[in-house]
């Protein structure tokens, strides 16, 4: 076996014996992981699923990029806000929510060698999940729901708008509790010892959040809907505003989960990691379940009808204990990385092993650049456009969306591209062509998405509004113009469009091309993405010490401690207001 | 590894590099968490939400009232409304205007109230990139003291229809 994962410490002491029965598992050839055929089935349909809405998301998100580059200004105004609504609702609720169905198909009954709870209940996920989504689009295209994706009432859109975002969140709320039930019977059943593996507990926190954010959904989309055939007279906009965002964003903290648990995931594949300390990482996911529900107050920190003692409690205490838990891993993913390259002998200086880490591998380099610019790109700006007061600078302008684009799309999505080069060859059982363009890809889609957000974060400071189709305002009864600055950065927005665009439909087109055609691998292990490169030879080193990444981490700190006293300071430059 | 079983005695306290970083990242966000309560008593750009209920057809009184009692011109056909200095101004929001036009004093303080007459919009100030939410039903108090003069731009940052772009108006602000 070439692949890394064998490189760990650890024992793979499976339990003697799953669940399963006969003629539904297979063992898979490289990772010794039992697979649970049914569960394979649904990994492979909701990875596929993705894939589609990621093409379909893709093409609306050129077409908007092309749109705020003022040079080319592409669709007309009714459609810009028509693909937006499309581009914001299959990327971000479609796309995502597929890719973290396969997820939990994976954490939970593959990792934890159990047979999947209910084929039946997997099934009417999966159509409820899918029927949802055309619904949802076919509503869209049709003209009739032109009402961006968080639909604030009074904007109306047609029936079956709701309906479809109902149909998905109810989909996969079934899907969810299939999940857990899975856990319930592994654990009954005995088909693991001791703890859950990392990257299961990881999972079972992505759960656990979505099912609260499914709660909310329901509560605000059934009324919704109600309204919308005229059975409901009103909708408080306040109340649909703060509920909505208990969707909108915890389904972000579901991201944030899914994501950290792919980065230990491909850890541990690409280079053998083992986390530090357990206790650490497993706390860290403790604390998004409990701290980030009220979060969403971050979206309603300039809204009237809600106080300030309210808006600055719930964003500090509650999120910077959620921040934190991201700074911990953030820590420990590229730690666990570094200890396990040290003991393969890369030991030389501070980053010896991260020069030598396996950049050539998809897998590594797509989960290596989603940290970095989660962490350096969305991180940061997250938190200090979420400050209560600096809010009244960024609400609403494009700085929103550059923030976005780097946690959801530079993090999550990539993290998910980065996985799928491994989901292809162990699930789908295929091999990728093309394999020089698949090492191109992460890198690609990471440089490209970068550059847009840049370029929507700077235009933003100039007040730039996001969802916006004219920045000429042309038109409009008093002109407004922005400086040529403000010009220059939407031109890098629309170039950073269609590089990532670009690396987006390569991943398509790959993806697609391997599952259809590929060479079947089943029956021997995948090809390696990387050959362990020749060195000193296995050493020991002290599994607590990880002075690059340290390094690393301060650097950070002291980005972060810089951009946001900066913002402090320009924010004492504006009007006053209280 | 995270894939599998974690050893057995998993339960221990973090050691090394992993501890410093905790701590380190524990106090950065024990610091930003009083910052804001600290900007909040100390600061002078605070988003309190001071706001009343109200219904837009009486909120459009409120404002047609005060643009016959304060109205000193005209621009583009668009009232220029100039309040007493500490009093109360109101703008109103609706698809796709912002009425009136203000006409305020630096460094005098008003209560400015916002409400919109149907959808939801974004009141944001250019070039200053000051930025708050209007909903309609709620009359959004904003006690504003411009500490600079010319003439400010206000877009519409919040999606209200097609015609959401062309949703400006202006502030003049004299010394
Ligand atoms: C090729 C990669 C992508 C590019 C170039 C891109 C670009 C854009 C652009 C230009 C906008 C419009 C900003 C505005 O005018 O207000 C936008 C909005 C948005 N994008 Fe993307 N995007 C990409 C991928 C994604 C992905 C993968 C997701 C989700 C996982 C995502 C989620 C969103 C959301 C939620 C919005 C906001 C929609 C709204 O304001 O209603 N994007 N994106
Ligand atoms: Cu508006
Ligand atoms: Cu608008």
């Amino acid at each position: 076996m070439t692949t890394t994962v064998s490189g760990g410490g650890d024992v793979p002491a499976r339990a003697p014996t799953g669940n399963h029965p006969p003629s539904m598992v297979r063992t898979c050839d490289t990772t010794g992981l039992s697979v649970c055929l049914t569960s394979q089935r649904f990994i492979r349909w909701h990875a596929v699923t993705a894939v589609v809405f990621l093409l379909v998301g893709g093409i609306g998100a050129v077409l908007l990029g092309l749109t705020r580059w003022p040079a080319v200004h592409l669709l007309s105004a009714e459609w810009y806000y028509r693909v937006l609504t499309l581009h914001g609702l299959d990327m971000l609720i479609v796309m995502i929510l597929n890719f973290e169905m396969a997820i939990l198909y994976f954490a939970g009954p593959v990792l934890l060698n159990c047979r999947l709870f209910s084929a039946k209940m997997a099934w009417v996920c999966f159509v409820m999940m899918l029927g949802g989504a055309l619904m949802l689009n076919a509503a869209i295209l049709s003209g009739t729901s032109d009402v961006l994706m968080t639909s604030y009432v009074p904007l109306k859109a047609s029936p079956w708008f709701y309906l479809g975002i109902i149909l998905l969140a109810v989909g996969t709320l079934i899907g969810v509790i299939n999940f857990l039930a899975t856990i319930y019977i592994a654990n009954r059943d005995h088909t693991y010892e001791g703890s859950l593996p990392l990257v299961s507990f990881g999972a079972t926190a992505a759960a656990i959040i979505a099912v609260v954010t499914l709660i909310h959904g329901a509560v605000v989309m059934v009324p919704t809907w109600l309204w919308s055939m005229g059975i409901i007279p009103h909708i408080d906009p306040a109340w649909y505003r703060m509920t909505w965002w208990g969707l909108g964003h915890m389904s972000q903290q579901v991201n944030v989960c899914a994501m950290v648990s792919v980065w230990y995931l491909l850890a541990t594949m690409t280079t053998g990691a083992k986390p530090m300390s357990q206790l650490v990482c497993r706390g860290a996911f403790v604390l998004y379940i409990l701290f980030i529900n009220v979060a969403s107050a971050h979206h309603l920190l300039v809204d009237p009808g809600v106080s300030a003692g309210w808006k600055i409690w719930n964003t500090s205490y509650a999120m910077y204990l959620a921040v934190l838990a991201s700074m911990i891993h953030g820590f420990t993913v590229p730690a666990s990385v570094e200890v396990a390259m040290r003991k393969k002998g890369y030991d030389r200086g501070l980053f010896g092993w991260l020069f030598a880490a396996p950049w050539g591998n998809p897998g590594f380099s797509g989960f290596f650049l989603s940290l970095v610019i989660f962490g350096f790109g969305g991180g940061i700006t997250g938190v200090v456009l979420g400050t209560q007061q600096i809010n009244i600078m960024a609400h609403n302008t494009l700085r929103i969306p550059g923030h976005f684009h780097v946690t959801v799309v530079g993090g999550t999505a990539l993290a998910f591209m980065a996985v799928t080069y491994y989901i292809v060859p162990l699930i789908f059982q295929r091999e990728f062509f093309a394999k020089g363009l698949c090492r191109l890809q992460p890198w690609l889609f990471a440089g490209g998405i970068t550059l847009a957000s840049i370029g929507m974060s700077f235009a933003g400071s100039y007040g730039v509004p996001r969802r916006h189709w004219d920045v000429d305002f042309t038109g409009a009864m008093f002109p407004v113009s922005f400086d040529s600055g403000a010009h220059a950065f939407l031109g890098l927005l629309g170039v950073g469009a269609v590089i990532a665009f670009t690396a987006l439909l390569l991943f398509v087109l790959l993806v697609v091309a391997a599952v259809f055609f590929g060479r079947s691998n089943a029956g021997s292990p995948m090809e390696p993405w990387h050959e362990e490169r020749q060195s000193g030879g296995a050493i020991t080193v002290d599994e607590h010490r990880a002075p690059g990444t340290m390094a690393l981490v301060v650097v950070f700190l002291v980005c972060f401690v810089v951009y946001y006293f900066a913002n402090w300071k320009w924010l004492a430059d504006v009007w006053h207001v209280r | 590894m995270s894939i599998y079983q974690p050893p057995a005695d998993w339960f221990k306290a973090p050691k090394g590099g992993e501890r410093v970083w905790i701590g380190l990242a524990l106090t950065w966000c024990m610091v930003m968490s009083v910052a804001m309560p600290y900007w909040h008593f100390y600061g002078k750009q605070n988003s309190t939400g001071e706001s009343y209920r109200v219904t837009p057809a009486e909120y459009a009184q409120r404002v047609g009232k005060f643009i016959q009692t304060n109205k000193v011109g005209e621009m583009n056909g668009m009232p220029v409304v100039e309040p007493a200095p500490g009093g109360d101004a109101y703008l109103q929001a609706q698809m796709w205007l912002w009425m009136p036009i203000l006409k305020l004093r630096k460094g005098q303080t008003y209560r400015l109230h916002i409400s919109s007459l149907d959808l939801q919009h974004g009141f944001s100030l250019l070039p200053m990139n000051m930025n708050f939410q209007v909903l309609p039903g709620y009359d959004h108090v904003l006690t504003l003291t411009p500490t600079s003069s010319g003439e400010f731009s206000i877009v519409c940052n919040e999606f209200c229809g097609i015609g959401h772009h062309m949703m400006t108006g202006r502030i003049i602000v004299e010394d």
